[in-house]
């Protein structure tokens, strides 16, 4: 077995130091090692984007980094975002545009609508689609996550 | 009165926990002392198991046990299937959890390691020597049934697992009669279901007290712990299972399947508590699919397109061994639906289920009433062809006459309600039928490829009334309950026996109770999910939890208001006859002053300090509700769809859906059932199929080759709706979880062979992949100007049989 290797991963603002073999993958690090299961795994070929979480400021699919790349990075799961008990304009917008049903790929779906606002304030319907090329969703046929990504955007913040 | 809170587009009461990463699905669940399992699965479709060692996988790292099939017999009873339909030669063959001497299909078990931790049994995994001989295989039904087809089971000759017959009325003698017959074969490919979380359990054996609990990402889990009854002889109540957040379902996680049971097993033999998770690699192969039908469908009718009979040969793969509901689905929903919206006189439905090796085939969004509608849309425009008719009008000379209160099919069946034409009627004037039809024969000049296809339905959903359950094979009922406790703040615990995991019952039930007896819907919280809190329910599957489950709650909410009145006129010192109630008051007629609220009676029926002689104290009450019908939601679809001749690459340029679940609870949650539906059935007609190679490799094994529909590939779907309530449903609510997978198909794929029809080409495999429809188009000789089409012949129709 591979010697384990020593990170220190800022997660939600909080710093965490652990020793993790090489190969474990960051988002098995976020649910098993810190026990923060908000973010989900959905596939295991980088398809469907429940896994997205923010490291360094731009999403990544967290199946698909090492926890060791995440060593000395900040790092934003769904946990993180609402600040105490209130939400952001995208979390508020998926929940008043009925954006989600069984809710499991929604952690990747929100962390990806909030980035694709931040990078573009004001997208459009194509727009918002086209970016979430790398989230799939089997319940919603991406209808109203769309919407909420509009009304989101409509609502200026973001998240 | 307030504005009313049923038909209210509230927000869900789910959503808080789910958006903000704090809801708990199985694998999100942690218990002291769990270790993880993960298990060896045949890389052969049809082998011979000629030897095993696991000594080099037992000695891993980590590694606590290793358990072949070997060590499950005699512990672990083969699992049952529970729909045996009657008077079809059923053969119920052996479904081991654990393969011991031949596997039948890549996925099934073979071996399972538990360690401390998953990495570590995914390591011993790969140390486990496994010999196989390998055996001849076969994917596609139809072939499987032929003379000298491979063999899987000894019990199953010609791998023959039911032979189905359903028929009403002469339908010989209405195809000798017809003056028009068309007939199409459809393959129904087989589908993956893909809910976004895969399956997974956690066992926890207590060996002092003899009780297993079971976290299951089910549909169902009272019909769970009943089977892991069957399978493990632990006695029912002795058996808790838990169904959490459990993330997307389709069908696919009713079925109890093995892995849960293999869970169970190793808890049992460790004495610890055991998770198992799914890869999604593993979900593609082990957890069960859909459709997977070959037809021989045909269609007579008279000159004007009357249609007077329809018929099908259906050879329907069930996969190597029988799920839980496998049998119902190509019959009892699928057979029986052979009228549709349509009045038929003659029906015969000749249903063969037959093994091949490949994943067990289950319940799929629709099950079998999606098969059911496309035959009957794909042969209706056929007829409207032949007698030289628009593909509307056809539809509209057989739609059977609005009804409010039962019409009988001629397979021998009976329609609650429906009002078939309205829904066409609306769909028509939303979608801007005529003028499509319009512009289309000036872009036809011009060579533009583009099609409108218009799908009517019905379907039966609501399933059911357990005495027609029992009389179908069912081996259980399909009655549901709730049970209903306000307690003295006036808050309310509603607890269900059906088992919601996406469609928002939570918020819909609340609303059923707030509705029911005035309380704020936020003083209603639903529970569901587990077995030794909730009432015996059996499940979410075939649109049932609204019509059946919640008529129980409303039912329910009426007994309490009975009871709360009796309380009130004691509390007022006035006769029960002249308390009158509105809006969670209770009042003396004639004097409005004089009320009790349903808190007040709440606080009075808990505390017991002064209530009526004979009444008992709390406020709490149960149904069991057991519908005298199933529900029959209907509706019509529109696809307008471009195709594009360089590439053969489609677009759906727009989805109009109009459907008919009776009055809605709550519209936004209905439309987001549209929404995921016709996508769900847009995934089938333009991407979806499982694909096996000739040895029975599976080579969408992964979601990077099984194309389930994403954001871009889709436009925004336009909802709409009528509303012709269910006679005999207290709330009048047929069911919406389906409609959208029904129709959509059958639309998109009539909007398709629409644009293609100037080239001749009138019919392809589904899924209608770009290179299908791209060498279509080559075939044809399009030449893009609009002319020059050989118009006369058939092309592209090719079956990978």
């Amino acid at each position: 077995m591979p010697n384990k290797v020593p990170i220190t991963i800022t997660v939600n603002g909080r710093s965490h130091s652990a020793e993790v073999e090489p190969r474990t993958l960051l988002v098995h690090f976020l649910r098993e090692t810190l026990n923060l299961t908000g973010t989900k795994i959905g596939c295991d070929t980088s398809q469907c984007g429940a896994c997205v979480v923010k490291m360094n400021g731009v999403t990544v699919k967290s199946c698909t980094a090492f926890a060791v790349q995440a060593d000395g990075a900040e790092v934003t799961t769904i946990e993180g975002l609402a600040d105490g008990g209130n939400l952001t304009a995208v979390q508020e917008a998926f929940w008043n545009n009925h954006g989600l049903q069984c809710g499991y790929c929604t952690a990747g779906m929100i962390m990806t609508v909030t980035e694709i606002i931040e990078r573009n304030p004001n997208p459009s319907a194509d727009e918002v689609r086209a970016g979430l090329e790398g989230n799939m969703c089997r319940c919603t046929g991406y209808n109203n996550i769309v919407r909420a990504a509009l009304a989101a955007a409509a609502a200026g913040q973001g998240g | 009165m307030t504005t009313r809170i049923f038909g209210s587009g509230i927000r869900r009461r789910e959503d808080p926990r789910l958006i903000t990463g704090q809801a708990a699905y199985t694998d999100d669940i942690k218990l002291t002392g769990m270790v993880h399992a993960a298990i060896l699965r045949s890389p052969h479709a049809h082998a011979r198991i000629t030897s095993i060692n696991t000594d080099a996988a037992k000695a891993s790292p980590g590694v606590l046990a290793v358990y072949t099939g070997a060590d499950i017999e005699g512990v672990l009873n083969p699992i049952p299937c529970a729909w045996a339909i009657p008077d079809s030669d059923l053969k119920a063959v052996a479904y081991p959890a654990i393969a011991s001497d031949v596997v039948r299909y890549v996925g099934d078990a073979v071996a399972v390691v538990v360690a401390e931790n998953r990495y570590q049994a995914e390591d011993a995994l790969e140390l486990i020597d496994v010999g196989y001989s390998p055996l001849p295989s076969v994917i596609n039904p139809e072939a499987a049934l032929a003379d000298g087809a491979p063999q899987l089971h000894e019990d199953a000759p010609n791998n023959q697992a039911f032979h189905w017959v359903a028929a009403g009325g002469d339908t010989d003698a209405a195809f000798a009669d017809a003056a028009v017959t068309v007939s199409e074969t459809i393959n129904q490919q087989k589908l993956i279901p893909t809910p976004m979380e895969t399956r997974s359990a956690i066992a926890s054996w207590s060996s002092a007290m003899g009780e297993l609990t079971l976290w299951n990402t089910t549909q169902n889990p009272h019909i769970a712990r009943f089977v892991t009854c069957l399978v493990t002889g632990i006695a029912e109540h002795k058996i808790r299972v838990i169904a959490p957040e459990v993330g997307g379902g389709f069908g696919a996680k009713i079925a109890v399947y093995p892995w849960e049971m293999i869970t169970a097993f190793c808890s049992m033999q460790l004495g610890v508590p055991v998770k198992w998770t799914e890869t999604r690699s593993e979900n593609y192969i082990a957890t069960t699919h859909g459709r997977d039908h070959v037809e021989y469908v045909e269609m007579a009718a008279d000159a004007n397109g009357k249609v007077t009979a329809v018929r099908s040969v259906v050879y329907a793969g069930m996969g190597a061994y029988l799920s839980t509901a496998a049998p119902g689905i190509p019959t009892i929903l699928h057979g029986l639906m052979y009228s549709g919206p349509y009045d038929i006189a003659n029906i015969t439905a000749d249903v063969y289920g037959v093994f091949t090796n490949s994943t067990p085939v289950e319940a799929y969004r629709g099950a079998g009433r999606p098969e059911a509608t496309f035959l009957l849309e794909r042969l209706m425009d056929k007829v409207g062809d032949a007698v030289g008719i628009d593909s509307v009008e056809v539809r509209r000379r057989n739609l059977i006459e609005p009804f409010d209160n039962n019409r009988d099919v001629a397979i021998g069946i009976t329609y609650d309600s429906g009002n078939y034409s309205a829904a066409l009627d609306q769909l028509l004037g939303h979608i801007g039928y005529d003028q499509f039809r319009h512009d289309q024969e000036h872009e036809r000049e011009h060579g533009t490829l583009r099609g409108i296809g218009v799908a009517c339905y019905c379907e039966i959903c609501g399933l059911g009334p357990s005495q027609v359950a029992g009389a179908v094979g069912f081996g259980g009922g399909l009655w549901e309950s709730a049970t209903v406790r306000i307690y003295a703040t006036g808050k309310v615990n509603v607890f269900i026996g059906t088992s919601p995991h996406g469609q928002g019952e939570e918020t819909t039930f609340a609303q059923i109770v707030a509705d029911e007896i005035g309380v704020d819907v936020d003083d209603v919280e639903v529970i569901h999910g587990d077995t030794d809190i909730t009432p015996m329910g059996w499940g979410t599957y075939g649109s049932r939890t609204t019509v059946v489950g919640g008529a129980a709650v409303a039912l329910t909410m009426r007994k309490l208001r009975d009871k709360a009145r009796v309380i009130a006129a004691h509390l007022l010192e006035a006769d029960e006859a002249d308390i009158e109630y509105e809006d969670g008051q209770f009042f003396v007629r004639g004097a409005r002053d004089r009320s009790q609220s349903i808190q007040d009676v709440a606080l009075q029926a808990n505390v017991a300090w002064n209530l009526p002689e004979g009444i008992e104290p709390g406020m709490e009450a149960s149904t069991y509700y057991d519908p005298p019908n199933f529900s029959y939601p209907f509706g019509a679809h529109a696809a307008i769809v471009s195709v594009d001749p360089d590439n053969g690459h489609i677009t759906l340029d727009r989805y109009v859906a109009v459907d008919d679940c009776g009055p809605q609870i709550n519209p936004m949650i209905v439309e987001g059932q549209v929404h995921g539906g016709v996508v769900q059935g847009a995934g089938q007609a333009l991407w979806e199929g499982a694909v096996y190679d000739d040895n029975g490799q599976l080579l969408t094994g992964t979601m990077m080759d099984y194309a389930i529909p994403r954001a871009h590939l889709v436009p925004d779907i336009e909802v709409h709706s009528t509303v012709t309530p269910s006679p005999h449903n207290p709330l009048g609510v047929k069911g919406i979880g389906e409609t959208g997978t029904i129709a959509s198909t059958a639309a998109i794929y009539s909007a398709v062979m629409d644009a293609l029809k100037p080239l001749g080409i009138t019919s392809l495999d589904m899924p209608l992949s770009p290179e299908k429809v791209w060498r279509a188009i080559q075939a044809s000789g399009y030449t893009g100007n609009g002319h020059g089409h050989d118009h006369g012949h058939d092309h592209g129709h090719g079956h990978n049989h």
